[in-house]
């Protein structure tokens, strides 16, 4: 991976573990790199691990191995103390906006006090609070709004409000979980445009999650594809999107509806995915794979380089030439 | 189907409406405003009338309370509202003077147990592993004791004097709201707003004071509010049986105390009684109020 990463997640595991059962290994051996001013899609089904993934890379989850550094430095897991000044940097958009805001506090305080915590020590509450009206315009929303609760806003606004109180912090990094999926259809495009946009303005690195996959192919860069823990292909967003190489994400592609695409269905794959504490030998997608072959069953894939930049966890998968 | 086609699905959502309405209508029952609650409203008055006695009890009473300067044991008469007791008192003066011992120690037993206890119990459930562990031991201790044993067992060890009677009551009481209070953190530690908040580098004590207190707080008021009742009770309990005010402090306590050596005369244990009595059915009037405010989930949960 890169020199110049942000954030950077390299071989990371992540083990959940049960009495009296196998530990589920939600996420396997991902890396990952995010580059300052480079936004990077994450995508998969539901309950592939990108979720957990996304907590590995701020430190919510401890990784069982694999590191995951932020300009360098080790994102250790948090735990009672506060975080290192140099790692709340590294913020995080969550799902649910209603849940991510304090329900008793007001939007301008909470907003203040990310003012405060992000810079570490030394930024006084009035100096603080004079800077909520310029985050909250920075987001799209009225000045006016400080002195309100968060019940008094819509899914889309609230979206935003936590937007606002991540830039508070002044990160450099941030990582939206799922930030569009719990909003009407008319917020989503909204709240997903503002996240890129605040990013490429002042030259964030951000890791935008999602099941959406027309959205992350309008604003990712680069876009990163998880099937059962594993990142199956890595590369930039439109290449990964017009020749995918792995077969997962060709079905992926071929599943999104397109206008004119007269009556033809999407392609559908075959079977459920499998159970992550139970995962099948040999490559984790061989018994859903359309092209699987015999060796799939009992070697684990090699992460072929298909071109400079993108990867694929595939043995059917070659180099090309060029991107 | 065509737009105006009105048949089924109109008369369904008709049903459906009907049954949200009727709803309604009980919920806003429940949610009725304290003021246009009778109970409460009782509840309240009476309250307001003993803290009126209570600060103004020397203007009120026509006598001091410790005087004997009247015949023992007389009956009530225009004279002597009360009677007078066995010491020759007027037991008016004293019921009105015994307002301004248990009203602000009721209070006061109240606020200390609600500090000591919301503390100890946020920091075990906040904190977790052998903190928690510790602390909620020693609470499941106390509530593994009758309250009133215990509280006599620690007010006998420490001496029989009103001041001790306090602490063996907060030493009691302190771990229901410790039970509560961890209970409140614990299903708020793991929400996405704490989470946020840590992930914006907060500390622990920061985030349990700041994020955590006004979103736990409104349970443990209410908690609060119906326990002055039980605070009175438990302090006149401990007089009662000699542990607490020591004569001739005027406690209520300690008044139906002297009323049960002179059972004849009815009227020096009944009407101390009758304080003890109003009080704690009225701080639970307001009690019982406040909870359906303030907490109004808790309070549709009993009712259905």
């Amino acid at each position: 991976m890169s020199a110049d990463a942000l954030l950077e997640l390299r071989g990371v595991d992540v083990a959940y573990q049960r009495r009296g059962h196998a530990p589920v290994r939600a996420v396997l051996g991902a890396s990952l790199a995010v580059r300052a001013g480079e936004i990077v899609g994450l995508v998969g089904e539901s309950g592939c691990g990108k979720s957990t993934l996304g907590r590995a890379a701020v430190g919510l989850v401890a990784p069982t191995s694999g590191e995951v550094r932020f300009s360098g430095e080790v994102v250790a897991p948090i735990g009672r103390r506060a975080r290192p000044v140099g790692v709340r940097r590294l913020q995080m958009v969550f799902q649910d906006p209603y849940a991510s805001l304090n329900p008793r506090r007001k939007v301008g305080e909470q907003i203040a006090d990310a003012v405060r915590l992000g810079s570490g020590a030394g930024v006084r509450a009035d100096v603080a609070l004079a800077r909520v009206p310029e985050l909250l315009e920075r987001v799209g929303l009225s000045a006016q709004i400080a002195h309100r609760f968060p019940h008094e806003f819509s899914g889309g606004q609230c979206q935003r409000i936590a937007i606002a109180r991540v830039l508070a912090s002044d990160p450099r990094c941030i990582v939206a979980d799922e930030p569009i999926s719990a909003l009407d259809a008319s917020a989503q495009a909204q709240v997903a445009n503002l996240l890129a946009a605040v990013a490429q303005q002042s030259g964030l690195g951000l890791l935008f999650i999602s099941h959406d996959l027309s959205v992350v192919r309008k604003i990712a860069h680069r876009t990163a594809v998880m099937y059962l823990g594993q990142i199956v292909e890595v590369g930039p967003t439109d290449a990964v999107w017009s020749e995918p190489s792995h077969p997962y994400t060709r079905a992926l592609v071929a599943a999104i509806p397109r206008p004119g695409a007269g009556s033809h269905l999407p392609t559908e794959l075959p079977g459920d995915v499998p159970d992550p504490a139970r995962p099948p030998s040999g490559c984790r997608f061989h018994p859903r794979c359309p092209v699987v072959m015999d060796r799939c069953r009992t070697d684990d894939p090699p992460v072929v380089e298909v071109a400079p930049g993108w990867e694929s966890l595939c043995l059917r998968s070659v180099a090309r030439d060029g991107p | 189907m065509s737009l105006s086609d009105p048949l089924p699905l109109d008369s369904g959502l008709d049903v459906s409406a009907e049954g949200v309405d009727a709803l309604d209508r009980r919920d806003r029952a429940a949610l009725r405003p304290p003021w246009r609650q009778p109970l409460a409203l009782v509840g309240g008055v009476i309250v307001l009338a003993w803290i009126v006695v209570a600060i103004f009890a020397p203007e009120l009473a026509p006598h001091a309370p410790n005087d004997q300067f009247a015949t023992p044991q007389l009956p009530p008469s225009h004279l002597y509202v009360f009677g007078t007791d066995e010491l020759g008192r007027d037991v008016l003066s004293r019921v009105l003077y015994g307002a301004r011992l248990s009203l602000p120690l009721a209070a006061l037993l109240v606020a200390a147990s609600m500090v000591i206890g919301s503390v100890l119990g946020s920091i075990a459930g906040f904190f977790g592993g052998i903190v928690d562990a510790a602390i909620m031991r020693v609470a499941d201790l106390v509530f593994a004791f009758p309250g009133i044993i215990l509280a006599l067992a620690v007010a006998a060890a420490l001496g029989a004097q009103l001041r001790n009677a306090v602490l063996a009551v907060i030493v009691v009481s302190w771990p229901s709201y410790a039970r509560l209070s961890r209970g409140l953190v614990l299903a708020a530690r793991s929400s996405e707003y704490v989470t946020s908040a840590k992930l914006l580098g907060s500390s622990g004590w920061r985030t349990m004071w700041v994020e955590l207190r006004p979103n736990i707080a409104g349970p443990i008021f209410v908690l609060a509010a119906l326990d002055i009742g039980n605070a009175v009770l438990l302090l006149s309990g401990l007089s009662f049986l000699g542990l607490g005010a020591q004569p001739p402090t005027a406690e209520w306590g300690a008044m139906v105390s002297e009323g049960a050596q002179n059972f004849s005369s009815y009227w020096i244990g009944l009407f101390p009684g009758l304080a003890i009595l109003t009080v704690v059915l009225a701080f639970n009037f307001v009690g019982d109020a406040l909870r359906d405010m303030l907490d109004p989930r808790t309070a549709r949960m009993i009712r259905k």
